[in-house]
């Protein structure tokens, strides 16, 4: 048989997508399924390793070794309700979320994956959306968007879109940062408002009957996290306050370090509105999630470099010594309340319920 | 913020603190025999924990918890009869957060969502109502639980329900008073109560009145108390000059908030609704006179009682929980022989490990580490911070 000949190139059109809604040929393997891929994530995130559409993205070792001696890798799943709110959407956290996981390691973030499970009966607009979102927040990082996988699922079998990112950075030589690390002397520094991702979201799910306009800190932090080792390349431990807020990562530094930490309510830095939204629920901004915020423990005689690093860098602008790690009992986190009492800050059980009376 | 700054103020607590100091001297009670106050309400545990204002008291004062947490004192049979209602497959079940870990004798509420069963949780009755209205092909059954503090809000939904005529909407009630519950930790033969800090909240609704009888029958000093910390420690200054100066009264610290005759329309449309019930089981305390509402026959439509039959149980508490003695008084929770083991907020044996106001998950929470360890604030200057 003769293969036609196809001047028009009509066999081979690039991709667009343009249903209106996600279905599940999208997700088959076919041409709709390429259509998809072209259309809305290598027309975004738009770079040649992703563009090759291979099964996998392929780096030089050598290429990343001019960035340090160890590789960092790491995954987080995004599953958030609503997809969008004040200051962000699941895209935006998406890609922050592991940027910044590799950034606490002291790693310069370089490359992410992008696995999407869309449901069936998603809008393409609020998927082109959400991939927008990514973009930006990749731009802002200095990170690319390299390989992906795209499923559809039957209609009720996920809730709307759900976003799998993994990551590669490479952390320099030299640079040792672990929840081990943290020692008797050394000082807690935060970079900014506790409480605002927890509360934005809260009040986005509308079910709480109170309105404030507090929007999500999410943001990629590893621009800040650089300059913070340029001032003090010997950071002991770094971890960003994501679910369970500050309180869970002090606790995990105190199990892991085996040291008290102590923290001072009048040196929390938390906003009128987020201290007005939990005195009336109940809850306790320490252990509201965040997205935008890390938790450093320095050497003592460091603290202040580091801090006035951090104030000069945006995300570091409102960042605020908070404690200092002493002495037994080990494992323990005090918090010193305005009121001059102590008491101590337990791990969560369970999530933060509203009080009842 | 207003009405919470001024109410945290360390200066100010340094003052109470020497002030309370100097009427303990003047009572002179010792280590050995210490001034006992029971702080009923468990929102006052609750912030004497968070707080740490038992670090602002001389050794010679202590407080006694008493069972003034509705989710501390609910008996597992009620749980059980949540779950029966909650695994009926055209029930929507709707409860308070807290309500939802409390431990049955075969599974939580939580346990039972996690298995399949419609349950939600709601911030206020009017949310279940809600429910009701959206889906009106399903019974929507909301737990009602709490002290006078939450039954008006329970009343006006059940009001609002009837004048809408919506009949898949119904209301478990166990709601419980406070007075009778006062008057059986009075006559019980094993405490000794010097004086109390009344539950704040209640007596928003309820008023100052009803308290008398503490003074009049059983000559203890009472002080309604609000929950924030200077409210707490005001508090315990005013009962310590009451007992110092012999007097046994009902006295307000509240007053921003707790009027003297309560609140006319909560209790109104409380009266319209709900009744009293003969006997109500206590959890750890056992059956406590009048100490229980239920619907009255005009709302009759509105009890899942009576619309749903539920096993009614009465279930006996683990051998090894001690949460009956914790309530009493009788003991604090870091005597209790499974505090902090078998029973912790992740694995809770009784309800007051399981509630935030429980007495103990605040022990847990707060104060497990025993902060006298820990550096006492001076009676010179407190620490600066900041």
């Amino acid at each position: 048989m003769t293969i036609p000949k196809d001047p028009q190139g009509i066999r081979r059109r690039s991709g667009k997508l343009r249903d209106t809604h996600i279905n599940l040929a999208h997700g088959s393997g076919g041409k709709a399924m390429r259509d998809l891929i072209e259309d809305v994530f290598v027309g975004a995130f738009d770079n040649p390793m992703l563009a090759a559409m291979e099964d996998q993205a392929v780096f030089s070792l050598a290429d990343l070794a001019r960035y340090g001696n160890r590789l960092a890798f790491t995954t987080d799943t995004f599953v958030v309700d609503p997809l969008f709110f004040p200051g962000g959407d699941i895209g935006t956290l998406a890609v922050a979320g592991t940027v910044n996981d590799l950034a606490m390691s002291g790693a310069t973030p370089l490359f992410l994956s992008c696995g999407m499970v869309l449901e069936e009966g998603l809008s393409a607009d609020v998927l082109r959306r959400v991939v927008a979102s990514m973009k930006r927040t990749a731009e802002l990082a200095g990170v690319s968007i390299v390989t992906g996988d795209t499923k559809v699922v039957e209609r009720g079998a996920a809730d709307k879109l759900f976003i799998n990112t993994a990551g590669v950075g490479v952390v320099p030589e030299g640079i040792n940062i672990s929840a081990r690390n943290a020692r008797v002397g050394d000082v807690v520094i935060i970079n900014g408002y506790l409480g605002d991702h927890g509360t934005a979201i809260l009040i986005a799910r509308n079910q709480l009957g109170v309105e404030c306009d507090v929007a999500s800190d999410c943001q990629p932090l590893g621009s800040l996290v650089a300059a913070m080792i340029a001032a003090c390349p010997d950071i002991h431990c770094l971890r960003d306050a994501t679910r369970g807020g500050v309180a869970t990562v002090l606790n995990e530094f105190a199990e892991s370090s085996d040291i008290t930490i102590r923290i001072h309510e009048s040196a929390l830095p938390i906003r009128e509105e987020v201290k007005g939204a939990c005195e009336i629920l109940g809850l306790d901004p320490l252990y509201l999630a965040n997205e935008g915020k890390l938790v450093a423990i320095v050497p003592g005689d460091r603290a202040d470099q580091v801090l006035s690093a951090m104030r000069a860098h945006p995300a570091g602008r409102d960042a605020a010594i908070i404690g200092e790690v002493t002495e037994a009992p080990a494992g323990v986190v005090v918090l010193h309340t305005l009121f001059g009492g102590q008491r101590i800050v337990d791990m969560l059980v369970g999530e933060q319920l509203p009080r009842i009376c | 913020m207003k009405y919470v700054d001024e109410f945290r103020d360390p200066d100010k607590a340094q003052v109470l603190s020497r002030e309370i100091r100097e009427l303990v001297k003047r009572i002179g009670r010792t280590r050995q025999n210490p001034l006992q106050i029971m702080e009923v309400c468990g929102g006052h545990t609750h912030s004497i924990f968070r707080y740490g204002i038992t670090q602002f008291l001389p050794e010679e004062v202590e407080f006694v918890h008493g069972p003034g947490c509705p989710v501390c004192v609910l008996p597992m049979g009620r749980v059980d009869d949540c779950v029966a209602l909650a695994e009926l497959p055209h029930v929507i079940f709707t409860t308070f957060g807290d309500a939802m870990r409390v431990p049955g004798s075969k599974k939580s509420l939580l346990k039972a969502k996690a298995e399949g069963a419609d349950v939600r949780m709601v911030y206020s009755p009017l949310d279940a109502l809600k429910l009701a209205r959206a889906n009106p092909h399903r019974e929507v059954v909301f737990f009602g639980l709490g002290f006078e503090t939450t039954m008006p809000s329970t009343a006006m939904t059940v009001l609002q329900a009837k004048a809408e005529n919506v009949t898949n909407f119904s209301l478990f009630c166990n709601h419980i008073t406070i007075i009778p519950t006062l008057r059986a930790i009075l006559d019980s033969p094993d405490l000794n109560i010097d004086g109390f800090l009344g539950p704040g909240h209640v007596s928003m609704v309820i008023g100052s009145r009803p308290y008398e009888f503490i003074a009049r029958d059983f000559n203890k000093p009472i002080t309604i108390a609000g929950f924030e910390p200077l409210d707490v420690l005001q508090s315990v200054w005013m009962v310590l000059a009451q007992i110092a100066e012999g007097r046994a009264e009902v006295e307000n610290q509240y007053g921003r908030v707790v009027p003297r005759d309560g609140n006319r329309l909560a209790l109104d449309a409380v009266h319209e609704v709900f009744e009293v019930r003969e006997f109500f089981e206590w959890r750890g305390l056992g059956s406590i006179d009048y100490s229980g509402v239920r619907m009255r026959e005009d709302y009759a439509a509105f009890d899942a009682e009576r619309k749903f039959s539920v096993p009614n149980l009465k279930v006996a508490d683990p051998k090894s929980c001690q949460c009956g003695d914790v309530l009493k008084g009788l003991i604090k929770p870091r005597q209790c022989k499974v505090f902090g083991t078998a029973c912790s907020p992740e694995t809770p044996l009784g309800a007051l490990m399981v509630s935030t106001e429980g007495a103990c998950a605040a022990y847990y929470n707060y104060g497990r580490i025993d902060t006298t360890g820990l550096k006492r604030p001076t009676a010179v200057a407190p620490e600066k911070t900041a």
